[in-house]
């Protein structure tokens, strides 16, 4: 990086990674533009790009005959819950690993992201059986479970990587000083790692958040989240184009504006903390 | 307050035996320093003390409480590690209030202890600073500061000063002497610095392979070595050995003499050889004489000023009453 | 660091989360090894009773077995071998100094963020619908006649979908490797005289190894159970079922349980197949 490159090869360069960039992006771009077109200007041909009347009802019309607000609470209490149930979970048992470890440690730890490996749709009769039987089908909290299950292993997987930069050593100086486990856990590690618990609690929230298994098979009107909203529009034919662009920016929007404001703790994130 | 005994005390790894079966006692407002190899468990040991290790047999009495199962935040022990592993995300003065914090001592006592601790340590400018922003040497005065507050029954050094350079390093060790001379609380201290190990210490305790080879003050050790590898172990430039005949002629496997206690010559002595190296320190000059009719190279010391050089004939003759001598197993005879 | 105090709250600390997932893996298991060998209807009969290993060998003998087998492996393949290849030369270039690097990474991440249901379906209806999609334009625009994406080239839009939503991640842990490199180590092989190729070769893809694996673990994982993708596009006609989906079906939608779970037990034999796989060379990378 610190070689001087010359100007014409980083003008090259530029120009060929925005391009790439912005066509990887197009697709989204093209999704918002969308939605601000009538129906008609959305299947124009040729193809409408900025010039078009612009226009919000659309998205008046996806809140009125889909009741957005309430899948998006039902999406930020589920991926919300799950991610912070599993942290709660995670991080004791990701502050056993990266400092009390012991010969099983990377065992447990493989055997915790092979659990991620199980099929859903192998289990997913006995999973519904047992929702039913708990009266737990159609509920959030039945969902805060399942995904909080699900998203566990990579959880701790990531804190694991997190607390293992910690050096021990100052652990060790907290419980010379006196901590009990629990201050030890609360004052030191914790603040220590907060980087590293943010970009945890991000991804998770996304994975969770774009879930669309489990969701769309266990939640019928009253659970619903976002992707049950848009898994709705699913058979449009052409004329429909606007209100679908318009619904699924409604759905992707609360991330990419999370994304855009949260980007380092995500670029880190994002790497699972598996990559330094 | 103090006390520290360790009796037969053992540490496993897996099934390596890093410390054998051990006794020391340690007494009120001893200055303790560990020294001896790199790997022989001078860490251990301490960590065991520190209670950061479990032993895995025998036990450990501070004040005459057994100790042995009590967790490290209850022996009311303090510790400076290498790393100084201070807590990044606190200021200075929280790092030295947390012990008390987590002691649960109101706010007032707080502030007024930590306040004497950096006065004493002159970091009281330093005190809204992170660890991230401070020198080496101010570091490790917080890791003391740290340790200090509490007022605990010993003070545990591993190593502290080796991550300094070496001005700092004769600052801080002077720091440490006068706080232990101040505080008069135990101190136990590892090093493998020979001089540290001299000058602070009121007992030096030798260690090798996870035993110990001899305890005592430091003139003790100089002068009488129990055995051929404290004797190399301690003292700067290290003990002549001899092994031969010219053992032979004092009844012994083997003799050694230190270089301060050899006289050189132009004229006359009792071997004569001459020079490869000398290494004029100003102070002192060490020569390393050669071609003396012993297998080993000879090191002596001489004054600051003497005139020899690389190629020299010199005379060098021992001083008798400061010749050890030791037996085929290394045992001082 | 490890006293018997430490090493008891260790694993008492741990209990929760081991137990946990524990239940989560024993008990559906169990459940479905127990309906795998019933034949078990809901809504014509329910419980018919043990019928040993009928339901094993009508699953792997029915028609859409071995199809779906092979779909799932050209998913997984494809998107692996789509998104490391295209990664690298992206995470080459966005390792290169450009005027705008953060914009151009936000850029490039974007498609991570957009839930599978979202993209799948803007996919399937604005891009590759053959009257009004966008590709149809470009397809005309050159004189092409535009694809029926859906129903006549299945798998490469599932594929291309999938490697969209997952390009992103490979890129960035590429990257994020590639920031790490060296780059004294690249110079003095410059000054050796090796080419732009054969430092790639010989210095960064070694280098990249670990980050490669962390991708392929992490995307197979998630590539063998996509689900959404393929319910919103084309619903598992044209060849494009998976196991996954196979699976789906035979449980929902012709609600034979018994026959659903047996396929569950191969699914589930078949991802242990690749995770003690995958497993080995992470345990071996885990330890660098
Ligand atoms: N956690 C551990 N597991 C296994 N062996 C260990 C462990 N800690 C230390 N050892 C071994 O115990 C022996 C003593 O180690 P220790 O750290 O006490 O040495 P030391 O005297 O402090 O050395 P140094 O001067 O290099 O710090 C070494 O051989 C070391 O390899
Ligand atoms: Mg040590």
């Amino acid at each position: 990086m610190a070689r001087a490159v010359s100007f014409n090869r980083k003008t090259f360069n530029t120009v060929l990674a925005w391009s790439i960039g912005l066509l990887i992006f197009f697709p989204i771009l093209w999704t918002i533009l969308t939605s601000f077109k009538t129906e008609g200007q959305a299947i124009a041909d040729p193809p409408l790009f900025l010039m078009f009347d612009w226009t919000l009802e659309n998205y008046a019309i996806v809140q009125e005959r889909s009741d957005y607000l309430r899948f998006l609470t039902n999406s930020v209490i589920i991926a919300g819950g799950s991610t912070l149930l599993g942290i709660f979970v995670a991080v004791p048992a990701a502050w056993s690993m990266a400092f009390v470890p012991s010969k099983r440690t990377k065992d447990i730890l493989l055997w915790m992201l092979s659990t991620k490996m199980l099929p859903a749709v192998g289990v997913l009769y006995p999973i519904y059986l047992i929702f039913i039987e708990l009266g737990l089908l159609d509920t959030k909290i039945g969902l805060v479970v399942v995904l909080m299950l699900i998203n566990l292993p990579i959880i701790v997987w990531m804190l694991y990587t997190y607390f293992k930069e910690i050096p021990s050593e100052i652990l060790e100086a907290a419980r010379m000083d006196g901590a009990s486990l629990r201050s030890e856990i609360l004052y030191v590690l914790t603040p220590m790692a907060i980087p590293g618990i943010a970009s945890t609690i991000l991804l998770n929230f996304i994975l969770a958040w774009n879930e669309a298994f489990w969701t769309l098979n266990l939640t019928a009107a009253q659970a619903a989240p976002l992707t049950a909203f848009i898994a709705s529009y699913s058979s449009p034919e052409g004329l429909f184009y606007a209100k679908l662009s318009a619904a699924s920016t409604m759905a992707i929007a609360p991330i990419l504006i999370l994304g855009w404001f949260s980007q380092k703790q995500l670029v880190r994130g994002l790497t699972f903390g598996a990559v330094k | 307050m103090g006390r520290i005994v360790l009796e037969k005390v053992t540490k496993k790894f897996e099934h390596v035996e890093v410390i054998q079966p051990l006794d020391l006692t340690i007494e009120e407002g001893e200055f303790v320093v560990f020294v001896g190899p790199s790997g022989c468990g001078k860490s251990t040991l301490l960590r065991l003390i520190a209670g950061l290790e479990d032993v895995s047999s025998g036990d450990i009495y501070i004040d005459d409480q057994n100790a042995t199962d009590l967790p490290p935040a209850q022996r009311r022990l303090a510790m400076v590690f290498q790393s100084y592993a201070l807590y990044p995300h606190m200021s200075v003065r929280k790092n030295i209030a947390f012990p008390l914090k987590m002691a649960k001592l109101d706010q007032a006592e707080i502030d007024r202890r930590v306040a004497a601790a950096a006065e004493v340590l002159s970091l009281t400018d330093y005190l809204d600073r992170r660890p991230g922003q401070l020198s080496g040497g101010q570091r490790q005065r917080v890791a003391i500061g740290r340790a200090i507050v509490r007022e605990p029954s010993a003070f545990l050094f591993d190593e502290p000063l080796s991550n300094l350079d070496a001005a700092l390093r004769v600052g801080m060790r002077l720091e440490i002497s006068e706080l232990h001379a101040r505080l008069k609380t135990t101190m136990i201290y590892v090093t493998h610095d020979q001089v540290e190990a001299m000058t602070m210490a009121d007992k030096i305790v030798v260690l090798q392979g996870g035993v110990i080879e001899q305890v005592g003050s430091p003139l003790e050790l100089y002068r009488n070595p129990r055995n051929r590898f404290v004797a190399g172990f301690i003292g700067s430039p290290k003990m002549n050995f001899i092994e031969g005949p010219e053992a032979a002629k004092y009844d012994a496997h083997c003799i050694g003499i230190r270089p301060e206690h050899i006289g050189v010559s132009e004229t006359k002595g009792e071997w004569k050889g001459s020079i490869s190296v000398s290494e004029h320190l100003g102070s002192d000059t060490f020569f390393h004489v050669h071609d003396t009719g012993l297998a080993e190279t000879i090191t002596v010391r001489a004054g600051g000023e003497v005139a020899f050089k690389h190629g020299d004939t010199v005379y060098l003759s021992p001083r008798p009453e400061m010749i050890h001598k030791f037996d085929a197993e290394g045992l001082r005879l | 660091m490890a006293t018997q105090h430490s090493r008891s709250a260790a694993r008492f600390m741990m209990a929760p989360a081991v137990m946990l997932l524990l239940a989560w893996m024993l008990v559906p298991l169990i459940m479905t090894l127990y309906f795998s060998f019933k034949k078990y209807l809901p809504l014509r009969g329910g419980d018919l009773g043990w019928v040993g290993f009928d339901n094993y060998v009508r699953f792997v003998s029915s028609s859409s077995f071995w199809p779906s087998v092979t779909t799932t492996l050209i998913i997984v393949g494809g998107v692996l071998a789509i998104t490391l290849i295209l990664g690298t030369l992206l995470a080459l270039l966005l390792d290169q100094p450009i005027w705008g690097q953060g914009v151009v990474r936000i850029l490039v991440i974007a498609p991570f963020f957009v839930m599978p249901t979202v993209s799948a379906l803007v996919w399937k209806n604005m891009f590759m619908d053959p009257n009004y999609g966008l590709l149809s334009y470009l397809w005309e625009f050159f004189g092409a006649e535009p694809l029926q994406w859906m129903s006549h080239a299945s798998l490469t839009s599932i594929i291309t979908i999938v490697s969209w939503q997952w390009l992103p991640f490979a890129t960035l842990i590429l990257l994020t490797a590639i920031q790490s490199l060296d780059h004294e180590q690249l110079e003095a092989s410059e000054m050796d005289g090796a080419t732009a190729l054969k430092r790639f070769w010989y210095i960064v893809l070694p280098h990249l190894s670990r980050a490669i694996t962390v991708v392929l673990l992490i995307q197979t994982i998630f590539l063998l159970s996509i689900f959404a993708e393929i319910f919103v596009t084309t619903a598992g006609a044209f060849g494009s079922k998976t196991l996954t989906y196979l699976i789906f079906q035979r449980v929902l939608e012709s609600q034979n349980v018994g026959l659903g779970s047996a396929g569950g037990v191969y699914a589930i034999i078949l991802a242990n197949i690749v995770a003690i796989f995958l497993m080995r060379i992470v345990g071996k990378n885990l330890d660098k």
